[in-house]
């Protein structure tokens, strides 16, 4: 079916549900502590390690899981670290690479034991005060969810369109592949927008 | 009680359909017809998705034109292709996100989710990502996140074009034990056999509206001549 079906869920919608201190922690506190995390974790890297491993261990993340969020970093990460030992010497790129590691993996570990919806409710507040230049907390987070359900219909569309390009021999022409995809997902922002309405979202 | 009077419905030069009256009582009804015969049109008059040109249509009372946030209230909708009907990242929340505009407490809401979610069989994936789910699936989930907020009547345009025999029977015999009234657009004719009533329509027209039986033989008949 899905093209994310790769990897449990991706990297959006990867909720591991759970009932760890990590998870019952309300989204905002958690996000609080994830900026102060990341600080730590990119000035000292040395020092967050152990900690970060043991809330995952907290959270009961399995390490597959764990692993498959790091998993598209892995060429990047390389290429920075090759860049650093010959920029700034071994230490420094471990200490550069590690941390970015770090910051990713305790960003995902947010993502893992927040479910998208405790998220978006924690947006609508952080964004209560837009609400003064006339912007509707609850439409923010409406958007962001409705990016994050995007994502998938989006590689499904490119994926039929490549198979109906492969089918008639297309090859691998990019024009060939955007124009239909885009008319695609017109079409289906046009389905989606006609069931809001059917759902009662202006009502 | 839907009310269908005197509708003709363009869009540009292009007539839909055609001076329609119909008045919509019985708990189970069926729509057919050819593809562009204007049925899928007809459907999304129901709930004032499409907004007539010409005439009216009420729900108990209520204008489609002037009153569409009541009518989608009583009438709810399901759509071809789940995939489109879907606007949250899980299924739970799908469910939810229905029961936003009901504004029920918390616990309320988490009580009514999981009651949809079991009775469609989906208790077991209610943190899983929507996208991931089967079509016949996908489906159960549009129907169960409509359900979920309490309509009156359920309007279903081709809900079981894109399943397979299995789903499309599950999906017709949950349909047919729903307290709900139920207007339903499709091609499985099989599925129509139970129904109070079935609307035929051609080239814009209501031609024929009688006992399943009869308007389907009917149907077959038109559908055989060249």
């Amino acid at each position: 079916m899905a093209a994310g079906g790769v990897s449990p869920g991706g990297p959006l919608g990867a909720y591991v549900p759970g009932t760890s201190l990590l998870h019952r922690c309300p989204p905002g506190p958690k996000l609080l502590g994830l900026l102060v995390a990341l600080t730590l974790a990119i000035r000292w890297p040395e020092y967050v390690a152990v900690p970060a491993v043991a809330l995952f261990a907290l959270a009961r993340v399995p390490p597959r899981m764990a692993l498959a969020q790091l998993r598209p970093l892995w060429l990047f990460l390389a290429v920075a670290f090759g860049f650093q030992v010959l920029a700034a010497g071994l230490g420094t790129a471990i200490e550069v690479v590690g941390g970015i590691l770090l910051a990713v993996a305790l960003a995902s570990l947010v993502t893992l034991t927040t479910r998208v919806s405790a998220m978006l409710d924690a947006l609508v507040v952080a964004a209560r005060p837009l609400r003064r230049l006339g912007i509707d907390p609850d439409r923010v987070a409406l958007l962001f969810a409705l990016a994050i359900r995007s994502i998938p219909l989006i590689t499904e569309i490119v994926r039929n369109v490549r198979e109906a390009q492969c089918a008639r021999g297309a090859g691998n022409n990019p024009i060939a592949l955007a124009i239909p995809t885009m008319i695609r997902t017109l079409r289906a922002a046009d389905a989606l927008g006609e069931a809001l309405i059917a759902r009662g979202i202006d009502d | 009680m839907i009310e269908v009077e005197r509708v003709t419905q363009r869009f540009g030069d292009r007539v839909i359909l055609r001076d329609v009256t119909v008045t919509l009582a019985e708990p189970r009804i069926g729509v057919i017809g050819s593809n562009g015969s204007g049925k899928s049109t007809f459907a999304r008059l129901l709930n004032g998705l499409v907004k007539p040109s010409e005439g009216r249509v009420t729900v108990d009372g209520f204008d489609t034109r002037r009153e569409g946030g009541k009518v989608r209230r009583k009438v709810g909708f399901i759509f071809t292709d789940p995939d489109n009907q879907i606007v949250m990242p899980t299924v739970a929340e799908d469910v939810a996100f229905s029961l936003r505009r009901l504004k029920l407490s918390p616990d309320e809401a988490r009580d009514r989710v999981a009651e949809a979610l079991e009775r469609f069989g989906l208790a077991g994936h209610a943190d899983h990502p929507a996208h991931l789910l089967s079509g016949g699936q996908k489906q159960l989930l549009a129907l169960a996140s409509v359900l979920a907020a309490q309509p009156e009547t359920i309007v279903c345009d081709e809900p079981t074009t894109l399943l397979d025999l299995r789903n499309t029977r599950r999906v017709g015999t949950l349909l047919s034990q729903l307290p709900q009234r139920v207007v339903l657009v499709t091609h499985d004719l099989d599925l129509l056999d139970e129904y109070d009533r079935v609307l035929v329509f051609d080239e814009g027209s209501l031609i024929i509206d009688d006992k399943p039986a009869p308007a389907v033989a009917a149907y077959r008949t038109l559908m055989a001549s060249p």
